[in-house]
């Protein structure tokens, strides 16, 4: 029988399991199923529900019902594909922008000195306060034809007619570099920050200049916190709805955007279900691929 | 150890140092480091910086290095004022007291690193890692990474690391310092055959003075920024110039008195109604100056009977005693209360040692057994 000890160590050990079960596993069996339905004019709107009062028949006849009727569809239609191809091109080349703008970002506050640096971290956190609906809104109010940003350049003189940024991918992009910003900047500060700076001068006395030391040491060993940035930039973004919807243009499609429109302006449930679990087993390549970066490091660092 | 031929290019005046130090003072903002200090090491040497955390010998090594340049002075490498060059322009390598290892790179890229920085052609860059791994005795752990191999193995890799490049000069900045007692004198035979088989002129940097004596040709005592005493190992042990470096190299006795000059040598008044000590001093002394005599605890001899054939006698009572194995040490207080160490092989069996606490003893040392020191 089990001991008391290999009992607490099980009940420990099941915590996130259980966790993962009721808020991952479920959540995506229940979507999965509706995936598998038929829209109908009900309350919820699809077909077949499960009925544990008709019995085993009852489950034989739900289970007959279900089919990949939906996931055909997608298929048929080229707007899926399309919305999906184009959620990706967006999401990796925001990824690439905010690690251009991060990396220097954390590379100034891993080098700046000791007293500044929490003043740093919170200035990179401190966004978080603000509700990130209000902050993206905000940039409607730059980034409009006659926003701050067209106001400020026009008084310069910079340009002479209005730049057209709100409602095309720049602002998507913007918005989302903006947005997730610190999800780059905080990893790669960690990674920069343990950086032992014996190392960069042992690079420099064997013949490097700062330059080739920087890019020989000090990029080599911060790649993890640039993988770990970048996929946590990279996740959220390829399901971005919000930023698109209200900085992007009629043009600009992504796939979170056609997953709305599915669920609440066709109340299609059954369709918007399968272009959610199509969305996860996209998702869960670079998933498995950041937790195996994480692991390594780990191992790394014993 | 010596090296088997005659080597004191410090003693002829024709020889060329490579590197010299010309009244270089080193100041952090209102902290003076390196306070005008003068200096010359040979080619060929192994030299030893020597001295308490602070003193300001890792800086001294640092602008060797080219990490930090002096404030006022200037730094001759072969002749040539080597201010300004950056570390990477300079012939000299450095192997760092954290060893500083690439994590991300295999042991023989770690190797290789500066050779490939030079652009030196593969198969060369090739055969050079090579010989110097084997020259470390780590073949068998080229491709493993740094934290797949052991502290000692870690430690050779550095060297070999800094040794690659054949630098003119190689710096080591406590190189053993993380090393356990036993791997680290191994360690300091085998630094000593590489810098014997590569011709490498080595300056280390170290705290540990046993370390020192060990591996160096000479060695630079220092103390808050300057060098106090620069000698080899044996000099610097036998006649130290200050009751500092006595006290800091080794174990040493110092009684201090009015000095009293008779025949070229130096009395000692050290204590009312006693015989005065005797000692030698190279110094001219002037009667009733206050001197320092230091005499080191195994020239102090110990007995039960007043030897007749001393020039220094003096009487006490065993106060404790330290066994340490090979040697025991006798805390003798004399009746002023004043603690005198006298050390004693253990050449017969602890059962039957001669003395015990509370016996009444006579110290003894002879006038050459002890230096006078003025400070």
């Amino acid at each position: 029988m089990w001991g008391p000890y290999l009992m607490r160590r099980f009940a420990l050990i099941s915590i996130p399991y259980l966790w993962l079960l009721a808020l991952f596993l479920v959540p995506f069996v229940i979507v999965f199923k509706i995936s598998l339905s038929d829209i109908a004019l009900s309350i919820p709107p699809y077909t077949p529900q499960f009925d544990p009062s008709a019995g085993w028949p009852g489950v034989t006849a739900f289970l007959s019902d279900l089919d990949l009727e939906n996931f055909v569809f997608l298929t048929t239609d080229d707007l899926y594909w399309r919305a999906y191809l184009s959620s990706l091109q967006i999401a990796v080349t925001s990824t690439v922008l905010t690690l251009l703008v991060g990396y220097p970002l954390a590379y100034g506050m891993a080098n700046a000195p000791d007293r500044w640096r929490p003043t740093l971290i919170m200035l990179v956190i401190l966004p978080f306060w603000t509700s990130f609906l209000i902050r993206v809104y905000s940039w409607k109010g730059i980034l409009a034809g006659s926003g701050y940003l067209n106001q400020f350049l026009l008084g310069m003189g910079v340009i002479s007619d209005p730049l057209t940024i709100l409602n095309t991918n720049t602002a998507v992009y913007i918005g989302i570099v903006y947005t997730y910003l610190p999800f780059m900047v905080l990893p790669i500060y960690a990674a920069l920050e343990r950086l032992d700076g014996s190392l960069l001068e042992a690079a420099e006395d064997l013949g490097c200049s700062r330059k080739s030391a920087f890019w020989l040491v000090t990029v080599p060993l911060s790649k993890p916190g640039i993988i770990a940035g970048s996929f946590l930039v990279f996740i959220p973004a390829l399901g971005e709805f919000v930023i698109p919807d209200l900085l992007g243009g009629s043009k600009t499609l992504m796939i979170g955007k056609v997953l709305f429109e599915e669920f609440d302006k066709n109340r299609d449930w059954p369709v918007a279900s399968a272009v959610a679990v199509i969305l996860l087993l996209i998702l869960i390549i670079p998933i498995i691929l950041f937790q195996r970066n994480e692991q390594k490091q780990r191992e790394a660092e014993q | 150890m010596t090296a088997p031929t005659e080597f004191h290019p410090w003693n002829d005046p024709q020889a060329k140092p490579l590197i010299r130090f010309q009244n270089v003072t080193k100041r952090f903002g209102e902290f003076t480091a390196i306070d005008k200090i003068s200096l010359d090491i040979f080619a060929k040497e192994f030299f030893a910086l020597l001295g308490p955390s602070g003193c300001g010998k890792t800086t001294l090594m640092r602008m060797l290095a080219g990490f930090e340049d002096p404030t006022e002075g200037a730094i001759l490498l072969d002749g040539a004022d080597i201010a300004g060059v950056p570390p990477n322009k300079r012939a000299t390598n450095m192997m760092f007291q954290s060893y500083a290892l690439f994590p991300h790179l295999s042991v023989f890229d770690n190797v290789a690193f500066g050779l490939r920085r030079d652009r030196l052609p593969k198969d060369q860059v090739q055969a050079r890692a090579e010989e110097m791994i084997a020259l470390v005795q780590l073949g068998p752990f080229a491709n493993r990474k740094p934290h797949q191999i052991s502290g000692g193995q870690r430690q050779r890799v550095a060297l070999a690391r800094a040794l690659a490049k054949a630098p003119k000069l190689l710096l080591l900045d406590e190189p053993l310092g993380a090393l356990d007692k036993k791997l680290r004198q191994e360690t300091q035979f085998e630094l000593m055959d590489i810098q014997e088989k590569t011709g490498t002129t080595f300056v280390i940097v170290t705290h540990d003075q046993e370390e020192a004596m060990t591996v160096a040709s000479r060695v630079a005592v220092m103390d808050h920024g300057k060098i106090v005493q620069v000698a080899t190992p044996d000099a610097i042990y036998e006649t130290p110039n200050s009751t500092y470096v006595a006290d800091f190299i080794g174990d040493v006795n110092i009684i201090s008195g009015g000095a009293d000059p008779v025949d070229g040598k130096i009395g000692i008044d050290w204590a009312e109604g006693q015989p005065p000590l005797t000692g030698i001093c190279e110094q001219d002394i002037a009667k009733g100056e206050t001197v320092f005599m230091a005499v080191r605890p195994e020239k102090v001899a110990i007995s039960s009977e007043k030897p007749a054939d001393r020039s220094n006698v003096v009487a006490g009572k065993v106060h404790d005693i330290a066994y340490l194995g090979n040697i025991s040490t006798y805390y003798v207080q004399l009746s002023g209360g004043q603690i005198i160490k006298a050390q004693t092989a253990n050449t017969r069996r602890i059962a039957r040692r001669d003395f015990t606490w509370e016996d009444d003893v006579w110290l003894s040392w002879t006038d050459t057994a002890g230096v006078v020191l003025r400070q």
